[in-house]
């Protein structure tokens, strides 16, 4: 049976960097061809931020499938090749989600910025997150992997403290409606669960 | 940056005033004319209105649209750009049918505005089930150029038509006691999904007030219509308050009821989040929301590479109206 797995690893590579940019074009075609309505601004920097987390979530999922999930003789030990494309997907639309915000909503007014910062908490809970992603994503190379050795591990564990933040991030926009932020949670919750009784185990 | 594309608005797809209001001068000669009999010569092909003119002459009653064609124009021209009718309508907050800015454009259809009735109770001599049409007969409708500050930040202009809120109020005659005004939404789950949804925090009926002196201020409008034409329903069909020097969220859309009262009444923002919304919610860049600067706008609709930013005034720019309903108090305390 034709399986993922049986797709030579380079071919699979395109596919998740396809699946990548797919949300990119999509929001460029919707700007370009003016369907985002009244405030394009708005809509844009938030299309960017959810699929920062969803490629968030995409990375966070690939160790307990790895780990937990096998049907007959399907595996998904293949997926552990892909997860260094997702993480740095989630960076992508991170830089992405705060260039939008800075350019189309601030006019590149940097002193507008350093005010928003301090006014709105829920985006300088993010800043920790911001340069921890970036750290990983410089990182994230073959090299630095043997370069770091152990510690690379410990850098890399900083991602659930990541994800955390992200859902911070969201909780504290909630205005009327908890729907989305429940969901982000329970998510969450359930990626960094198996990795908490993991730890346990060990201990 | 990878987009490079400019999506201002074109300028010619904004309508400018002279030419909206020739729109409207035509629209009323047609309807004359149709009045007469004569519409088959008095609209010849050439002289067809604009299609999105002749799409948005709204639904509702007719004898409420022919009360719309014949409003007074322009009573209160600001001399500001109209924010185009089509982000008007595409771009609302009514947490009855969603969450999301273009829920309420998408899911509103569904509900039914006529009939309507208002009920009209509390420290009144008059009290009762007023339908839509008691509630209108003999009002002179005016068409107001209102500037909507919304709470998050973004504002736009709006040609509203309808009338003052005193005039509705002073029909009723409140008594000595009257101090407030209660205003409550329509609560139909059938027809507005959100009313079903478990994971609202809102209890519903919204629910809005005004101190009775706000409420008599001749700037405080009852609308039925935008840009000449009966109110769409994402907008608040068929009956809505618009208190231009407040945050939106105090124009309450879709009323169904009117309770004046002794007591401040408790309103739906403050009753969820009351460090960030008060009662009286006047607009003031000075005082910010505890997690957002108010000191500016995006006006709407904001270029992408030109976001159209500007400075926020006190009372939204009506401080001369009505800032002396407020002398003396501590603005800050009462936000």
């Amino acid at each position: 049976m034709v399986t993922l797995v049986s797709i030579p690893v380079l071919w699979r590579r395109w596919l998740v960097f396809l699946v990548g940019v797919v949300p990119l074009l999509w929001i460029t075609y919707r700007t370009v061809t003016h369907q985002l309505g009244a405030d394009p601004a708005q809509t844009i920097v938030l299309f960017l931020g959810e699929w920062a987390l969803y490629f968030l979530f995409a990375s966070l999922a690939v160790t307990p499938i790895r780990r937990l999930v096998r049907w007959r003789h399907v595996h998904f030990r293949w997926l552990q090749t892909h997860r260094r494309m997702l993480g740095l997907f989630c960076l992508f639309y991170v830089l992405l989600h705060i260039t939008a915000y800075l350019v189309f909503i601030l006019g590149l007014d940097f002193a507008r910025f350093g005010q928003q910062l301090v006014e709105r908490p829920y985006i300088l809970v993010t800043m920790p997150a911001v340069v921890l992603l970036i750290a990983l994503g410089v990182t994230s190379t073959q090299g630095m992997m043997r370069r770091l050795g152990k510690r690379w591990l410990t850098l890399h564990k900083s991602i659930y403290l990541v994800a955390l933040l992200a859902w911070v991030h969201v909780f504290m926009q909630v205005r009327s409606s908890y729907v989305d932020a429940v969901l982000y949670g329970v998510i969450i919750l359930l990626l960094l669960a198996p990795r908490v009784i993991w730890w346990w185990r060990k201990h | 940056m990878l987009i490079k594309t400019r999506t201002d608005i074109p300028a010619s797809e904004i309508t400018p005033e002279p030419v909206y209001r020739a729109r409207r001068d035509f629209m009323r000669g047609a309807m004359s004319a149709a009045a007469l009999g004569l519409g088959a010569i008095a609209a010849p092909p050439l002289f067809a209105a604009p299609a999105h003119v002749a799409r948005g002459e709204g639904r509702g009653p007719d004898w409420l649209r022919a009360q719309i064609a014949a409003a007074d124009e322009n009573t209160r021209a600001l001399g500001e750009t109209l924010t185009p009718f089509e982000h008007v309508t595409s771009y609302n907050n009514f947490y009855e049918f969603g969450q999301g800015k273009t829920d309420p454009a998408d899911k509103a259809d569904a509900l039914t505005t006529d009939p309507w009735s208002v009920e009209i109770a509390g420290e009144v001599a008059k009290p009762g089930v007023y339908p839509l049409e008691d509630v209108l007969k003999g009002m002179d409708l005016e068409e107001r150029v209102y500037r909507l500050r919304c709470v998050e930040a973004w504002s736009m202009v709006i040609p509203w038509i309808g009338f003052p809120l005193a005039a509705l109020l002073q029909r009723v005659e409140p008594t000595s006691k009257a101090k407030y005004v209660a205003f409550e939404t329509l609560v139909r789950p059938a027809e507005m999904p959100a009313q079903r949804s478990r994971f609202s925090t809102i209890d519903w009926p919204y629910r809005e007030g005004l101190r009775l002196d706000e409420a008599m201020h001749p700037l405080t409008l009852m609308a039925v219509g935008l840009y000449g034409k009966t109110l769409p329903n994402q907008n608040g069909a068929p009956l809505r308050l618009v208190v231009p020097w407040k945050y939106g969220f105090k124009s309450i859309k879709s009323i169904v009821k009117i309770v004046l009262t002794e007591r401040e009444p408790k309103t739906t923002w403050n009753m969820m989040q009351p460090r960030e919304y008060g009662f009286y919610a006047n607009v003031n860049p000075e005082v910010d929301h505890p997690r957002w600067s108010q000191a500016s706008e995006r006006r709407l609709p904001s270029g992408l590479f030109r976001p159209n930013i500007i400075p926020t005034r006190l009372f939204n720019g009506y401080a001369e109206e009505v800032a002396h309903l407020y002398k003396g108090m501590d603005l800050t305390r009462y936000y």
